[in-house]
């Protein structure tokens, strides 16, 4: 049993931080279609900043409000230089652009900061709790309230503002949208920033546990756009779903069959539902227009 | 007739290019250079077949370029199977491998089959990683060189003839399947699949015909690779290598055979050159690629031909 909870801990703190990553491709695929792989450099971008500002002496709160700023800001500009530009292109010719995108933020940071791991002190502590045997850290619970909190507010931003019904509005017909005078540009600006802010913070939240260097966005990209996908992509719901399954999936998969091939039985039951269920656990059977 | 005409054009350009290149090396430093825009894009070519005429992704296709290069490494230091029936051994284990695992993931379409193909990919790079006692582990393990009656096949030089003759043949190949009926059915499941089913094209079938054949290509090419390296390690089958292949293949043109081969040449060649910006390499590399195919949208070879075609006419 202690075992049990402490695979489960685990688990659901990166699966939080999965979720967070998956849920940022959602936002940006919902609004314009684009496949962005450059989601998980916006983690590594969050987790760097914060790092070096705390080495520059900024106080840690100031140094991890300026990581998101630093991050939206890279985010909107991803948005106007490298995807507006070549809006009508084909949805293969975007996400090799944000590849290119990717590569290039992970030279920026090998340049600006280095390619060394880093870490931040915990925020609430770094004795572990007893839980039924199992220990957790705090930080881990700071994951998990953080990452709740972002869900909370994006659902709370999408249901009560009129921003957010723009973006809903534009994820569900992009040409009816811009008929009923949504400027639907500026919403996928808007989502451009808004993933990237969200992905900052989890990269932010995870570092004292996971530590951060310049190239931790690939795997956790590729992570996060699985987990999208499992959950069935365009569904923020599924999104955060998807990802708390990967990271379960991965630490039991890890604690009780095997360490080295915990990805693999991650994948296999992705396999495994996409072949039960091709759109994804909650996605929408696709009706096909001819 | 017309196609068939240009399909001999592309397929002369290319051996005229390999016969005429030469010429023009100073030194074997280049053709090693030459000799792996050759191998890649064998690689590429296989995954253009797939994702440029049939319309299917692949994010995995590194995992058949793995199986190609650990084949000719394991056969004849495990098995003792020499290395000349290593490498086709490995193309028939990927194009078994991809027939079998085809069938159920191919009926995924898109994005979800990009995540399934992508998972295959891992799972193959994670045995290469895991299977220490025959692949060696992460550091990976030496490759015998290639013998053939009583020749070593070894030296840049060597390669560059060997790569390149092989490139021409898979051209050649390529050209003659996409101007046959099962080209035209790959072509026809890109525009549409459903307009495709009711012609009588049998998709499953086709989708796993393509998909089986850029296993092959990529095998080989692996297996050349591992061959001319004289090494091989996991990263030959991961996922970054992956993308390398998708985007050779997008950069240089999806459905332009000689796109193919530009797209290889430009991200086998660009970094060689970027060396000379040291850290700034991948920030260089990263601008180039959205630079292109921000202005060559549909590819570089594509793009420039229909520039050319408009001043033409």
């Amino acid at each position: 049993m202690p075992e049990f909870l402490q695979f489960l801990a685990s688990g659901l703190t990166v699966g939080a931080i999965y979720a967070l990553v998956a849920l940022g491709f959602t936002l940006i695929y919902n609004a314009s279609d684009v496949i962005n792989f450059a989601q998980g450099e916006f983690v590594m971008l969050g987790g760097m900043v914060t790092v070096f500002a705390a080495l520059a002496g900024v106080p840690l709160p100031l140094a991890a409000v300026l990581a998101v700023i630093v991050a939206v800001a890279v985010g909107l500009l991803l948005h106007k230089l490298a995807i507006e530009p070549a809006r009508g292109a084909s949805a293969v010719t975007l996400i090799i652009i944000t590849i290119g995108a990717s590569i290039l933020l992970r030279g920026v940071a090998a340049v600006a900061f280095d390619k060394r791991f880093h870490s931040l002190p915990p925020f609430a502590g770094s004795d572990p709790w007893l839980v039924g045997g199992a220990a957790v850290l705090p930080q881990s619970l700071v994951v998990l309230a953080g990452t709740a909190a972002i869900v909370t507010a994006l659902w709370a931003f999408m249901a009560h503002t009129l921003t957010g019904k723009a973006l809903i509005a534009t994820a569900s017909n992009r040409l009816a949208a811009r008929l009923t005078g949504i400027n639907t540009d500026r919403i996928v600006g808007l989502s451009f920033a808004v993933s990237a802010g969200i992905g900052a913070v989890g990269g932010i939240l995870v570092t004292p546990i996971t530590l951060t260097s310049y190239d931790v966005g690939t795997l956790l990209a590729l992570k996060g756009f699985a987990a999208a996908m499992l959950g069935g992509m365009g569904n923020p719901l599924g999104a955060v779903a998807g990802g708390l399954i990967v990271g379960l999936l991965e630490a039991f998969g890890a604690g009780y069959i095997s360490s080295a091939y915990k990805d693999a039985i991650a994948f296999l039951v992705i396999l495994a539902v996409l072949f039960l269920r091709p759109q994804g656990l909650l996605g929408s059977a696709g009706v096909e227009r001819v | 007739m017309r196609l068939r005409t240009s399909n001999v054009t592309v397929v002369a350009a290319v051996a005229a290019l390999v016969a005429v290149l030469p010429l023009v090396l100073p030194s074997p430093f280049y053709f090693r250079i030459a000799a792996l825009v050759f191998i890649f894009a064998l690689a590429v070519l296989g995954l253009n077949l797939l994702m440029g005429f049939a319309g299917q992704v692949s994010l995995g296709h590194a995992g058949f370029f793995g199986i190609g290069a650990y084949a000719v490494a394991i056969g004849p230091t495990h098995w003792g199977v020499p290395s000349w029936a290593a490498l086709p051994a490995g193309a028939a284990a990927a194009g078994l491998l991809a027939y079998l695992v085809g069938r159920p993931i191919l009926r995924l379409r898109g994005h979800y089959l990009a995540v399934a193909t992508l998972g295959m990919g891992l799972l193959i790079a994670m045995v290469f990683t895991n299977e220490a006692r025959l692949t060696g582990g992460p550091d990976g393990m030496p490759v015998p060189r290639l013998e053939l009656f009583g020749w070593r096949v070894r030296g840049s030089i060597t390669w560059y003839w060997v790569s390149g003759v092989t490139l021409v043949i898979g051209v050649w190949l390529a050209t003659n399947l996409i101007g046959s009926p099962t080209g035209r059915a790959f072509r026809a499941i890109h525009d549409s699949e459903t307009a495709a089913s009711m012609l009588g094209i049998d998709l499953a079938r086709y989708k796993l015909t393509a998909f089986v054949l850029s296993a092959v290509y990529a095998a080989v090419a692996g297996a050349y690779l591992a061959l001319f390296d004289g090494l091989v390690t996991p990263a030959t089958a991961g996922f970054l290598r992956s993308i390398e292949f998708v985007s050779m293949a997008v950069l240089g043109g999806l459905g332009s055979i000689l796109g193919s081969l530009v797209g290889a040449a430009v991200l086998v060649v660009l970094p060689q050159m970027l060396t000379v910006f040291h850290d700034y390499e991948h920030i260089a590399l990263g601008l180039i690629m959205i630079v292109f195919m921000i202005f060559l949208r549909a590819g570089i070879v594509p793009s420039l031909a229909a520039v050319v075609a408009r001043r033409v006419g």
